[in-house]
């Protein structure tokens, strides 16, 4: 597993889909340490990558995806208040028809809450600890299958 | 095609999920684009076109902020184009200007827009320019760019804003060199921002002088205007709406408006063909070439050789 050409296969979907990315800081706490090392890591394995600085609201990240067109949205929340804004930012997804866009969450999430955060819709969690590999890997499968979905073809694919 | 029409009419009607998909295929498929500015340009322009240029960290962003929140008031419909660097190594870009204008993420009246330059040498891409009729098309009847404020950019910024501004800061006022250097000759109006931090007027002082010595340009019959602002204090923002608004009355009765335009579409035009060809030149060296190619022309002549292939296989497949 892993190895040379699975990297290369990587980097050249990367390359040839030009996969769009939001990260964004939810809720209030000032800590985007975190977030910023993501949103390095994926602009240097070659995505674009949006990012919106601290203390958003679900409103503001389901804007930005909306008007930036974005293949996925990975978030990331320390204050504890997980549950409660990502149902909010998975409903206003859905309202807003946007909810082929798959989210991924990273922050220090107890165990216990990870069932309902896929229950709401939520598409992966990422523990502490994660390598950013894996957030790389699983954001080009994310972006893949988002391009598959009908409604969003139905959209004007390309 | 039936899509790209229909996403047009509900972009028209206030979707902006359908806008944001309309870019995207100005980004991705240059056949697409090409149908989507078609449709647009049924429509005679009505939009103002704000450049925003200058060194990098002097402010551009915030004080575009600061504008959307004043257009707003005064009830237009405000899109911006934040064109940031695509690094060349990795082929990423991190799109930070949004970060300083999220506050109006959720309004209603604002669009805005990342754009990375993605390898263009300017630049400002095709998406780029192709976005600004996009914009006027669906009734944003302001649309800001902020360009990444070097090198040629700015010529191309020249050629498609109505309005530019070439945003400065404190500190530079002892190096005439960095002022005098090209991107300081193209400003309608020049800001200097930042203007609550020391060296504030030493640095007005001789950006006055530069401009009252006309060294910073007249253009036919507007003398480029200097102001201080601070867009993190909210000081000067009225007074340099103001100034924006009075050169594009100056532009609007100069016929300078139309002039631009047609400059817009000629660009349009030629960065979709620099776009189209060089997409077929890298395919043809990532595998189509005849490695042995040189053995058969020399090198001028292989060079020409390839892009008679180019062109010729252009022609038959429709790119
Ligand atoms: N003191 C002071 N700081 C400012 C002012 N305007 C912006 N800043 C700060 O300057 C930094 C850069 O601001 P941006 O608006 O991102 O500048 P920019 O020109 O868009 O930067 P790039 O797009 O990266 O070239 C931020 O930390 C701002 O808070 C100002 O008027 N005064
Ligand atoms: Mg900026």
């Amino acid at each position: 597993m892993g190895g040379t050409s699975d990297i290369l296969e990587l980097a050249r979907d990367i390359r040839n889909m030009r996969i769009k990315v939001l990260v964004a800081k939810l809720g209030l706490d000032g800590h985007d340490r975190g977030a910023k090392v993501v949103a390095r890591a994926l602009k240097d394995a070659g995505m674009e990558v949006i990012y919106t600085g601290i203390r958003q609201t679900p409103e503001q990240v389901v804007e930005t995806a909306i008007q930036e067109d974005v293949d996925v949205i990975g978030v990331s929340i320390l204050s504890g208040a997980h549950i409660p804004l990502m149902k909010r930012l998975m409903n206003l997804l859905k309202e807003k028809r946007v909810d082929y866009i798959p989210v991924f969450l990273g922050g220090s999430i107890p165990i216990p809450d990870i069932e309902a955060l896929h229950k709401m819709g939520v598409d992966k969690v990422f523990l502490p600890g994660t390598s950013l590999k894996e957030v790389i890997k699983y954001t080009v499968e994310a972006a893949k299958r988002k391009r598959g979905y009908r409604e969003w073809r139905d959209l004007g694919n390309y | 095609m039936e899509g790209s029409r229909e996403l047009l009419r509900s972009a028209l009607n206030g979707d902006k999920r359908a806008l944001g998909r309309l870019l995207t295929i100005l980004e991705s498929s240059p056949k697409k684009a090409g149908e989507v500015i078609t449709y647009t340009l049924d429509k005679e322009p009505d939009a103002h076109v704000i450049g925003v240029t200058g060194i990098p960290g002097s402010g551009k962003s915030t004080l575009i902020s600061k504008l959307i929140t004043q257009y707003k008031e005064d009830n237009h419909k405000i899109a911006v184009i934040a064109i940031d660097p695509t690094s060349p190594l990795s082929r990423g870009a991190l799109l930070g200007d949004r970060i300083r204008m999220q506050e109006h993420a959720t309004d209603p009246s604002v669009f805005i827009r990342s754009v990375p330059t993605r390898g263009v040498k300017g630049g400002l891409s095709f998406s780029g320019v192709a976005m600004i009729e996009v914009f006027d098309y669906v009734g944003y009847d302001k649309v800001i760019v902020e360009s990444i404020g070097v090198g040629q950019t700015d010529i191309d910024i020249m050629n498609i804003a109505h309005t530019i501004l070439v945003v400065t800061t404190p500190g530079l006022g002892d190096d005439i060199q960095a002022l005098k250097a090209g991107i300081m000759e193209i400003g309608d109006i020049y800001v200097l921002n930042k203007s609550d931090k020391e060296g504030a007027e030493k640095t007005y002082s001789y950006l006055e002088f530069a401009l009252e010595s006309y060294e910073l340009g007249v253009k036919r019959g507007w003398t480029p205007k200097l102001i201080k602002t601070s867009a993190l204090f909210g000081w000067g923002i009225d007074q340099l709406v103001d100034l924006i608004e009075e050169h594009y009355k100056y532009v609007l009765e100069s016929g300078l408006y139309n002039e631009k335009i047609g400059r817009r579409r000629m660009l349009m035009l030629k960065l979709l063909s620099e776009k189209i060809f060089m997409s077929l030149l890298e395919e043809y060296f990532n595998k189509g070439i005849d490695r042995d190619i040189l053995r058969k022309y020399d090198l001028y002549n292989a060079s020409i050789h390839l892009i008679r292939e180019i062109v010729e296989k252009l022609i038959k497949y429709g790119g």
